[in-house]
């Protein structure tokens, strides 16, 4: 095994279904925790970015309108693969974040978990999230949820995987696509479930991953006029999350800026209730 | 090249003619066309490469689902581009099938020229009887520019004299309007026949040459322009006459027209920078030089959502 010639890895970005190199030809290098050499990634451009929003906005057109039970089963698709990889997504997430053997398992564990428990709710979300309202009036009334369209996502810096599929989950189970900026430091676990993603009937578009830096492509999501909404999860400057709010106000986006969550907890509905639109019909009886 | 005397009508003389030109080097036409995408283009220049792109645009909408509202709709278009912001100017021309053109002469009025698609178009495949009712009732209608197509049937089977004589009889029929040659590239096979039938269409009349009709998978490729504008270019070294050009389908985006208006001024010279000599044949084109122009006004990208859906 000695002579083995070493398999160095420089891994590329996940847009439209495609491991496009970044159009800057720029990379960075990844460390562990003990700041070891593990792979080079893409450094993603705003022009990337910008390449990210015309495939998912292709995307859109046939995800928003699959069927519920389709989404779902796409989702749990998806846990099933990353169960079938579990080995490597507990490497990749020890060696980023720097848990031990143990607490990486329970962190893959759940990661794959949620993806079910998302997987479970496609069909049923729209169930408690809308109602059938009363009126006084030969109508029948009722309020929809719909996908909100593009969302731009920065995922959490720290929780490389369990973050990442808690914050893409709940936006793509309704029927939107995202485009999600991977951790900075700690992109691998993000750049191995697009592996995961691409080989799991996951329509082309419908997920993209940039790898690179927030504070330099985010603005430029932000501020785009064909992204729908933004998910703040994972900025950490407080500076920058408020030049993006601004940004995103330009074209009226929705904005989601929680407070650093506790993972590893069961999440409610309100992530997924974030990038939904409610639409309310009114429908004459007897018609 | 061999100068020419008299028009050559005859299938004999013009293959004897066509086929003494000099070959494509495709290698060349192809990875000259691939360097274009690795050009960058300065704010500035951009900025005036798509307003002189939207001018050089011929609006399109050639389907059997056409209606009068849409013709109109998209004539108020053609005219104000984009209605939030007066500096964008018109384009050149609305292109519509013929008998669609009497409603968009009424729409555009004097401001714009109208094309009409005519002689069996697409396939061209109808007697020339046909082919030049097609022609003068269109005219009659108010058109004043004409896209014929080729017999590529005819063409490809040799028959040069069919092809030219076809060529003539509608050129005589438009009258005073604009003859716009469709060669339909993508059935002509080879960059070879792409040349000599550039040549073949110069020689019979044509105040244009038009790659393809939009209707076959393979439409506008910028190793085409590059051969057809070098057609143009040599044939008005020949003549002193300068023949237009206008690719058509499956241009898209700004930078697509970007690279063909660079492809002008390389291949065939600044004199062809003008609309007068350039067309873009388009339906969505048009949609993404505004985003792109807006996106230079505003400061960040534009979407879908702040044009029109045509």
């Amino acid at each position: 095994m000695n002579d083995r010639v070493e398999v160095r890895k420089t891994y590329k970005l996940f847009i439209g279904g495609a491991f496009p190199r970044s159009e800057s030809g720029r990379t960075y290098e990844v460390h562990d925790t003990d700041d070891k050499f593990l792979a080079n990634a893409a450094k993603a451009s705003r022009k990337d970015g910008r390449d990210a929003v015309l495939a998912a906005r292709k995307g859109f057109g046939a995800w928003s309108s699959a069927t519920a039970y389709n989404r779902g089963q796409v989702l749990y698709r998806v846990a099933e693969v990353m169960e079938g990889r579990r080995d490597q997504f507990i490497a990749d997430v020890r060696a980023a974040e720097g848990l031990g053997d143990k607490k990486s398992a329970r962190v893959v564990d759940t990661a794959i978990d949620r993806l079910v428990w998302y997987a479970g709710w496609a069909d049923k979300y729209a169930q408690v999230l809308g109602n059938t309202n009363p009126v006084a009036g030969p109508y029948f009334n009722f309020s929809i949820p719909e996908p909100t369209g593009v969302v731009a996502a920065i995922a959490p810096q720290n929780s490389s995987l369990l973050g990442l599929v808690s914050v893409i989950a709940p936006i793509i189970v309704t029927g939107n696509v995202v485009i999600v900026v991977a951790s900075t430091l700690r992109p691998i676990p993000a750049i191995t479930l697009t592996e995961v993603v691409a080989t799991s009937d996951v329509p082309s578009g419908v997920i993209n991953v940039l790898t690179g830096d927030p504070a330099e492509i985010a603005p430029w999501l932000a501020s785009h006029g064909d992204v729908n909404a933004i998910d703040l999860t994972g900025v950490t400057s407080a500076e920058l999350a408020k030049n993006l709010e601004v940004e995103a106000a330009g074209t009226v986006k929705r904005i989601r800026r929680p407070a650093q969550p506790n993972w590893l907890a069961t999440p409610d509905l309100g992530h997924l209730r974030s990038f939904v639109e409610t639409k309310t019909v009114w429908h004459p009886l007897g018609a | 090249m061999q100068k020419v005397a008299e028009p050559l009508t005859t299938t004999g003389a013009l293959r004897e003619f066509l086929h003494a030109l000099p070959g494509v080097d495709e290698v060349g036409a192809t990875a000259r066309a691939a360097a274009l995408s690795t050009r960058s283009i300065k704010n500035e220049a951009k900025a005036w490469a798509i307003d002189l792109a939207i001018r050089m645009v011929d609006l399109t909408t050639l389907e059997g689902m056409d209606t009068p509202a849409k013709v109109r709709a998209m004539c108020a278009k053609a005219l104000r581009p984009d209605p939030t912001d007066p500096t964008v100017p018109s384009v050149a021309a609305v292109c519509v099938y013929g008998d669609m053109a009497a409603i968009a002469r009424a729409s555009v009025g004097a401001a714009l020229h109208v094309a009409a698609v005519a002689t069996a178009f697409p396939s061209g495949r109808a007697s020339l009887e046909v082919k030049l009712h097609d022609v003068r009732d269109a005219v009659a209608a108010g058109a004043d520019e004409i896209d014929m197509v080729i017999d590529r049937g005819a063409f490809l089977a040799g028959n040069y004299g069919l092809v030219n004589e076809q060529i003539v009889a509608v050129k005589a029929a438009c009258g005073t309007a604009h003859l716009k040659v469709i060669l339909e590239t993508g059935e002509l096979r080879t960059l070879d026949n792409v040349r000599r039938a550039s040549w073949l269409a110069m020689m019979a009349g044509a105040d244009f040459i038009k790659t393809s009709t939009g209707k076959v998978p393979v439409a506008a490729t910028p190793p085409v322009a590059i051969v057809m504008l070098q057609a143009v270019r040599d044939y008005y070294a020949l003549t002193g006459t300068r023949i237009g050009v206008k690719p058509a389908g499956g241009i898209r985006t700004s930078k697509d027209a970007i690279k063909y208006l660079v492809l002008i001024k390389e291949t065939a010279g600044e004199a062809w920078l003008t609309p007068d000599l350039f067309r873009f044949g388009a339906s969505t084109l048009l949609n993404d030089l505004l985003m792109q122009r807006q996106r230079m006004a505003i400061g960040h990208y534009s979407g879908p959502d702040y044009v029109t859906i045509d």
